[in-house]
């Protein structure tokens, strides 16, 4: 834990630094196109890499009644046994989060009987994670106003629902401190419960770190390291019309939200967050569970010469009547061999 | 080697088209340059330097707000010495007395939507009527 905070905070110095040594080309124009650059050649080949992996079996996880006789009510999106049961169960799964809802947790309780294990459903993953999923969503697409030109009405509306309270000026995103608070009590609920912090490694905290370094970064940015918004519009615009240029007076404060940004893309295709691709396609998520209505056979399998009992017989007859052992069939009376 | 090419590929396709999408989107467009102010004839300087306005205006203008709504104070003194009146109608408008070519330029390029006009009434607003009294319309 301590190296993955270690690491983001070494980005935001590194970030600084070269800001202080007027790096601001390398950090407004070479690290951004990098980093697009590694996400997405980076996040290509990974689907690549698992599209080459051999899925021979349907190996879907089932949670509930399989296609069986047609008076058994078959639990479509438990146990898919077709492709629109497939897309189905993949469509929950990623709107709804519906296997997080799964989550439960074993416990022992003080009863007066005695201890008691029980199990209770543990939810919490679900809502922090679906806060989270959500409200970065939000922000992803308000920040193509930098990148559109005009700022298209979808935009503008998704601002003002987004801005709905109007608290402060310039008024307030909400989906900024949910986005902050979900990734907090993402990061405690792992600090919290002993046995996830057991199994809690760097990559797992990494991107916590990082989210929360870009979403923090860039609510400091917006609210008290103010900029020049019109400049960074003016690169930004750059950056897309392939005429990158670095306008005068952009402060250190969106040169360090960027580099974190570059620094997320980056890590992306590396890293867990890969789950983004890797949820459409996990084999127990996305076969179907028909193995009882199909056989499947190993596609790479040999031909394979099978040997039946009788060939073998036929072959060692005469050795095993000497041995006395029982045959199918006798020798004959004028002698097999 | 790849298997489910059928769904694969037109997954990276996708998924490549997402990526590019503000590239594709401006492919065509014309150049971006900030936009232009119609900054006021005469005028040389506004209050303070121009990468400060460019930056703090707006903190500027809440700093003024506060102070004058609950305070009552309408005085405020530029780094430059100078004493200006804190008042966004009679001071800001009185130069930059065109608020779509003037505010509203940038902030139409950014989709910024500051709360200004819902109690302060723009000057060029045709058929705007005064419901209060408080600073001279330019």
């Amino acid at each position: 834990m301590a190296a993955a905070f270690l690491f983001v905070l070494g980005t935001g110095v590194l970030s600084l630094a070269l800001y202080a040594l007027g790096m601001t080309f390398f950090l407004g124009v070479v690290l951004p196109y990098a980093a697009v650059l590694v996400f997405a050649v980076g996040c290509i080949r990974r689907i690549v890499c698992w599209a080459a992996s051999p899925v021979p079996f349907p190996i879907a996880l089932t949670g509930g009644q399989q296609k069986s006789l047609p008076w058994i009510r078959q639990a479509e999106f438990e146990a898919p046994s077709s492709g629109l049961h497939i897309a189905g169960r993949l469509f929950l799964d990623i709107v709804l989060f519906r296997p997080l809802l799964r989550n439960s947790r074993a416990e022992t309780l003080d009863t007066p009987e005695g201890m008691r294990l029980v199990y209770w459903p543990s939810r919490w993953l679900w809502l922090f994670a679906i806060l989270f999923h959500y409200a970065l969503l939000v922000i992803l697409i308000r920040h193509l106003r930098f990148f559109i030109e005009p700022v298209p009405a979808c935009i503008r509306a998704l601002e003002f629902f987004d801005t709905l309270m109007r608290i402060g000026s310039p008024a307030a995103f909400l989906s900024g401190p949910i986005v902050v608070a979900a990734l907090f009590l993402l990061l405690l609920r792992r600090l919290y419960d002993p046995k996830l912090r057991y199994i809690s490694l760097a990559g797992d905290y990494f991107p916590l770190f990082l989210l929360l370094a870009v979403a923090l970064s860039g609510i400091f940015l917006r609210y008290w390291g103010r900029t020049d918004i019109a400049s960074v519009k003016a690169l930004t615009m750059g950056l897309v019309t392939f005429s990158p240029a670095v306008p005068a007076g952009i402060g250190a404060a969106f040169y360090l939200h960027t580099t974190f940004v570059a620094a997320l893309l980056i890590c992306f295709p590396f890293s867990k967050l890969m789950h983004a691709a890797g949820v459409l396609l996990s084999p127990t998520r996305n076969t179907a569970a028909n193995s009882r209505e199909f056989r499947h056979t190993n596609p790479w399998n040999g031909p394979t010469r099978y040997r039946t009992y009788a060939e073998y017989e036929d072959e060692f007859r005469g050795a095993m009547a000497e041995a006395g052992l029982p045959l199918e069939k006798e020798p004959g009376p004028a002698g097999a061999e | 080697m790849m298997y489910n090419k059928r769904y694969i590929i037109p997954g990276i396709l996708v998924f490549a088209l997402a990526c590019s999408f503000p590239f594709l989107l401006n492919a065509t467009s014309e150049p971006y340059t900030r936009p232009a102010l119609k900054l006021p004839p005469g005028e040389r300087a506004c209050i303070e330097p121009t990468s400060l306005m460019r930056t703090d205006h707006m903190r500027i203008l809440n700093e003024w707000r506060d102070a004058a709504v609950r305070d009552g104070k309408r005085v405020y003194v530029a780094s430059d010495g100078k004493v200006w009146e804190a008042s966004l109608q009679n001071t800001c408008m009185r130069c930059h007395a065109n608020r779509e070519q003037f505010c509203g330029a940038c902030h139409n390029a950014v989709s910024a939507r500051p709360d200004c006009w819902s109690c302060h009434i723009a000057p060029e607003t045709p058929g705007a009527v005064r419901i209060s009294g408080g600073g001279k319309l330019p």
